[in-house]
């Protein structure tokens, strides 16, 4: 079980999946591995490798109030392109996911946890609303992390 | 003719994001604008007040996909102000590390990229889906470049090793050992890359670039060397300013650089190629000669040939260094500030990346001035834009949009250095 922190620390929320896999190492049971990556696919393809199960959180942007969280099956269906558009490298999360559901890499459980973003200029700090989703998101991976090592 | 306007609301396939507007009035170009933002800009006023021992570490992070440039530029830089060399094996293990850079980035761009667009898919996920064998050895060439940059860099993206004066730490000759067997797999990967995209069909199209890139005496160019141009300038990297010049134009945030008193010019894997021909290993020349690439070539569009005689060279050149490693004494020399101004200029895998410094005699910075490859390119891009655009003002809206994009992802284009969003519009009138 896997648990992979997406995001650029220098682009604002868009560092809010490695905010929350620094918060989510400190909390997570023995036997879950926790990653950080800047959203290249190739590289989130080898982390994949040799999970059963992972939970991805990552910033996304679908409109809603930052904050907001997401809860997606990309295993059960793509996932949605538009809501990864602010990765700072086109090719992202949904990219990587079905380039691995093509070439045969994919686990069998992926969920991905989005935090919506609002600010993606250049610059450190989470702005104030997504910062403040940070423990929610925190708590909402743990709860996968729970869900997929109990149906083990 | 009415008027046509195409927008392609994001430009995929190109590292990071921008946006493209060409404007057609009847059977005219009347206007092409490529769009950027730039986070260089940020990171230059975030350098300010920093150590100048961090400058490899911060730069590293504007990109993800060609950090090792970015420390390789700035450390040249420092160690230049400092009156540092960083000789024999310390600098070996450099150009070891940057043959890693090219290895990923360019297997990324040439198969995951650009390949589609010549193969008449919509992405690398399609191709997959129809070819997975293929796009599995190419995931698998991009992954012993990554090793490469692991092994040598301490990290697979943003290598921790590098600093000011060397190394952290320095690999052992057993680590570097490891490595021999994928790189000569992936040698004959990009051999066989080579002979797959000359097989290609290339748009007819080619233009009398000024091409730039670093140059010097019996190596190809990647992380040393003088600047020169087709158009005969060759001078020391501090001369740059003398040369070029950056300007300020409305629709993008990236400057547009341009040669002084001449205009547009090009960087990267064509300029290179053209003017270090004769720097070239024996089996990426002759791998160049079989594919039919000469020191004339001028089609942008082959580009993606060359990118692949680069891979052939970067995987030889990882080899012969490997081989003559010796573990060195100490894993850097020391270095001391002092007041000055220095410049430094490397060949990121999409061409030159030039970086000028001044610090004070404490060491902090005052002022940090990067210039990237691709904001360098950007009006030559504008141009093919306009050409290609031209020459092809029967083909349908949606297919010239596509062809437009392709024009783009001839050069690679690291918008993530260079920028934010893209998108791609084109309008006739």
């Amino acid at each position: 079980m896997k648990v992979i922190g997406v995001g650029n620390r220098w682009r604002r929320d868009d560092a809010v999946g490695l905010e929350v896999a620094a918060r989510v190492r400190a909390a997570a049971p023995d036997g879950v591995e926790v990653l950080e990556r800047e959203g290249e696919p190739v590289a989130l393809l080898d982390a994949f490798d040799g999970a059963d199960a992972v939970v991805l959180v990552d910033a996304v942007s679908s409109g809603a109030p930052p904050g907001t969280l997401h809860r997606l099956d990309a295993v059960a269906s793509a996932l949605p392109g538009e809501l990864f558009r602010r990765s700072t490298h086109h090719l992202g999360v949904p990219e990587a996911v079905e380039l691995g559901r093509a070439l045969g890499r994919l686990p069998s459980a992926v969920v991905v946890i989005g935090v919506e973003g609002g600010s993606w200029d250049a610059g450190e700090a989470l702005s104030p609303p997504v910062a403040a989703a940070v423990g929610a998101a925190v708590d909402a991976v743990l709860e996968e992390v729970a869900r997929c090592t109990s149906t083990r | 003719m009415s008027e046509r306007t195409i927008v392609t609301e994001y430009l995929a396939r190109v590292e990071g994001e921008g946006g493209m507007r060409v404007r057609i009035d009847g059977d005219r170009v009347a206007d092409v604008q490529l769009q950027i933002y730039e986070p260089p800009r940020f990171f230059e006023a975030f350098l300010r007040g920093r150590r100048f021992t961090e400058a490899p570490d911060i730069t590293a992070r504007i990109c993800g996909i060609c950090p090792v440039a970015y420390q390789m530029s700035s450390v040249a830089a420092m160690e230049r102000i400092c009156g540092v060399e960083v000789g024999g094996q310390l600098r070996a293990l450099r150009r070891l590390l940057y043959c890693g850079e090219w290895i990923e980035s360019h297997a990324l761009h040439v198969f995951m990229l650009h390949a589609p667009d010549f193969l008449g898919y919509e992405s690398a996920i399609e191709l997959a889906q129809h070819d997975a064998a293929l796009v599995a050895r190419a995931l698998e060439l991009k992954k012993t470049g990554n090793r490469v940059m692991t092994v040598v860099g301490g990290r697979e993206v943003h290598p921790i090793n590098v600093r000011v004066g060397g190394w952290y730490r320095t690999p052992t000759k057993r680590e570097l050992r490891e490595l021999r067997d994928p790189l000569q797999r992936a040698l004959e990967e990009s051999l066989a890359a080579v002979r797959l995209t000359a097989g290609f069909d290339f748009p007819d199209y080619d233009r009398d670039y000024e091409l730039v890139a670093l140059r010097e005496p019996g190596e190809y160019p990647i992380d040393a060397g003088r600047i020169v141009s087709s158009e005969g300038i060759d001078i020391d990297v501090s001369e740059y300013e003398q040369w070029f010049e950056e300007e300020h134009v409305p629709w993008s945030n990236a400057l547009h650089s341009h040669v002084i008193g001449r205009g547009s010019y090009l960087c990267g894997p064509l300029a290179r190629f053209a003017l270090s021909f004769d720097r070239l290993s024996p089996v990426a020349r002759e791998a160049a000669a079989e594919a039919g690439l000469t020191a004339a070539e001028r089609n942008p569009f082959r580009s993606i040939v060359v990118r692949c005689v680069e891979l052939v060279e970067a995987c030889h050149e990882a080899l012969r260094l490997i081989d003559a490693y010796e573990e060195p004494d100490a894993p850097a020399v020391e270095v001391e500030p002092r007041a000055g101004v220095g410049h430094g200029c490397t060949e990121a895998p999409r061409g030159i990346l030039w970086h000028r410094y001044a610090i004070d005699g404490d060491g902090t910075i005052l002022e940090a001035k990067i210039v990237p490859p691709t904001s360098q390119n950007q009006r030559a891009i504008e141009e093919d834009l306009r050409g290609v655009v031209e020459r092809s003002l029967q083909v349908p809206d949606d297919r010239l949009a596509l062809l437009c994009e392709q024009t783009i992802r001839n050069y690679d284009p690291c918008i993530s250095c260079a920028t934010h969003f893209l998108k791609l519009e084109v309008e006739r009138s």
